[in-house]
């Protein structure tokens, strides 16, 4: 407890991860709210449900800053208010302190689930994102296009939802976030139900997609190799209240994969990190 | 080693073999001799049931109960058939069809709109939720004396009693499929930022489609039988719908007559069900909640 606060309480800047070393041994402090360019910036984000007696305190004075362009995967225990902090991120909820913005450009978030409409076929669900924004009918068709193309659906538009397969729905769940035109790409554990192999692929997809794109991602996640796998840099909240309690950049040199030697040891000493926090509630 | 060296496929390659594999073979492939075999499994049990039914009744009729009026099938389907070749019974159809349409076309309109501003109003559900729920138990013959009262012996009371037994169906149907849209897809429907009247336009009213249907087909029984008891109980003169020929019938103590209204009055609430069954399956299917095979 009173590790965590001091460390919340000192604010200096987060040692640039030398290439070459393995970043897992020198964990970075939290970021602070400092100057320089930012996609998503929150100071002091507290978020509290109910009143009185039973309110909760889901999320405590969180900060965090995303650099455009920068994927930053959030990791922590069930109740750490990882959803909660999307949330509010993207506009769906409001914090009850602290500030959120997001200069980064228009934000847009997707769910664990596709939910995608299924009275629509892929490719009408796609274009009502489109629709909503206003884009033109003949312009509509051919962006629906390029944009199942992009996440390697292009012959598949006409089918509904129901007849594609858990990994596909997911794709064109992110094809319909594409649509919406958003800088900032908010993902609320998107590969959580999928198979591993399926996983595995869109983990590259996602990689390719973001660097095409030059999206910015924050990206929630239950597993911690996966957000080594795929961040630049790994935040670790705190669970009930939430708090950012450790960042640790990932040096990214090549590519990666889920089961390289890099990525295990990271992970080992983020799961370290979590139990560490967690066991504070086994008693 | 040789596996370290060769290049890894491409990641949509991969995929794109991934999906071919996932989805298997297109079920979607026209067979006529299957589609001529599911529509006769499907018609046998209805032909037997009819059947059964002529089979019973033939049996109560040589029993000889109430034979002074009880005829059997022998008697009742060529009056039938003989009815159909006369312009009365067809012009009994019409009318009765007539404000079948008028009546249920007004409840799906009335019952429609205070269905969604129910479903938008807080309010409003917190003042006519209940009463809405309370109407649907309503027996439709109550109303009667009050639309006789109103409207006198008319088409008019016919219309006003159907209204008020479909329209809350419908209306209640309507609610219960707002209320039932999906959380996350209102939350995916928000980031995109469909609001007000397009995220009725575009979310809410096609997810609320299979509650409303059910709605409007329980609203249509409900319209159906409050036709009949007003047809049986408001005779207008030069207007013989199909409740007219069934009371000559009873004054005339024309058992056949009786028989033959009676099977065309089935037959109609039959055909229109159908419709309604036919609609929801065609729902159904496009959304994949219809689980292959268990369903005709």
């Amino acid at each position: 407890m009173s590790v965590t606060q001091r460390r919340r309480t000192s604010p200096e800047p987060a040692p640039a991860a030398s290439a070459g070393e393995p970043a897992a041994e020198s964990p970075g402090t939290p970021a602070s709210p400092g100057p320089g360019p930012a996609a998503v910036r929150l100071s002091e984000v507290s978020k509290v449900y109910g009143r009185g007696p039973s309110a909760l305190l889901a999320l405590d004075r969180v900060s965090l800053t995303v650099a455009p362009g920068e994927f930053v995967c959030l990791i922590g225990a069930s109740g750490c208010g990882k959803s909660t902090l999307l949330s509010l991120v993207a506009g769906l909820d409001q914090p009850t302190a602290g500030s959120i913005s997001t200069e980064g450009g228009p934000v847009t978030l997707m769910f664990q689930e596709p939910a995608l409409f299924p009275w629509l076929t892929a490719a009408r669900n796609v274009e009502l994102a489109l629709r909503a924004r206003g884009v033109p009918k003949a312009q509509r068709r051919r962006r629906c296009a390029e944009l199942l193309d992009l996440v390697d659906l292009g012959g598949f538009g006409g089918k509904r939802p129901h007849e594609l397969s858990g990994g596909m729905r997911q794709r064109v769940a992110l094809a319909r976030a594409l649509a919406q035109d958003a800088d900032v790409l908010l993902m609320d554990e998107p590969f959580g139900a999928l198979d591993a192999m399926t996983r595995d692929l869109l983990h590259e997809e996602l990689e390719r997609i973001w660097a095409q794109q030059a999206l910015t991602i924050l990206f929630v996640t239950h597993n911690v190799r996966e957000a080594v796998r795929l961040g630049d840099r790994v935040v670790v909240l705190s669970s009930r209240p939430g708090r950012v309690i450790e960042e640790y950049p990932v040096p990214r040199q090549g590519p990666r994969r889920i089961d390289s030697p890099e990525v295990a040891r990271l992970a080992a000493t983020i799961t370290d990190r979590l139990r560490e926090e967690m066991s504070r509630h086994g008693h | 080693m040789a596996t370290e060296t060769r290049p890894a496929a491409k990641e949509s390659e991969a995929i794109a073999g991934l999906d071919r594999l996932e989805l298997g073979p297109d079920p979607r492939r026209r067979d006529p001799g299957r589609m001529a075999r599911s529509a006769w499994s499907a018609a046998w049990p209805k032909l037997l049931a009819v059947a059964l039914i002529l089979v019973a009744w033939q049996v109560v009729h040589l029993t000889g109960w109430k034979s002074y009026v009880l005829k059997g099938p022998g008697t009742v389907l060529p009056d039938l058939w003989g009815q159909l070749h006369h312009a009365l019974l067809w012009q009994a159809i019409g009318i009765t069809l007539r404000r079948a349409v008028l009546g249920y076309g007004l409840a799906l309109v009335i019952g429609s709109v205070i269905g969604i501003l129910v479903a938008r109003i807080p309010l409003l559900r917190a003042a006519v939720g209940s009463i809405i729920t309370g109407l649907q138990t309503m027996p439709s013959i109550v109303w009667f004396p009050i639309g006789i009262v109103l409207f006198g012996l008319s088409t008019l009371t016919i219309l006003f009693v159907m209204v008020l037994g479909a329209a809350p169906s419908i209306a209640n149907g309507l609610i219960t499929g707002v209320d039932y849209t999906p959380p996350l897809l209102l939350r995916a429907g928000q980031t995109m930022g469909l609001r007000g009247v397009t995220l009725y336009r575009y979310l809410i009213l096609p997810a609320s489609l299979p509650a409303y249907v059910a709605g409007m087909k329980q609203g249509w029984a409900f319209a159906w039988r409050s036709l009949m008891a007003g047809e049986l109980l408001v005779l207008i003169l030069g207007q013989p719908s199909l409740g007219v020929l069934l009371n000559n019938d009873q004054n005339l103590q024309d058992f056949a007559g009786l028989g033959s209204i009676v099977i065309v009055i089935l037959v109609i609430g039959i055909l229109v069900d159908t419709l309604f069954t036919k609609a929801d399956l065609a729902i159904r299917r496009r959304r994949g909640l219809l689980v292959p095979g268990t369903m005709p």
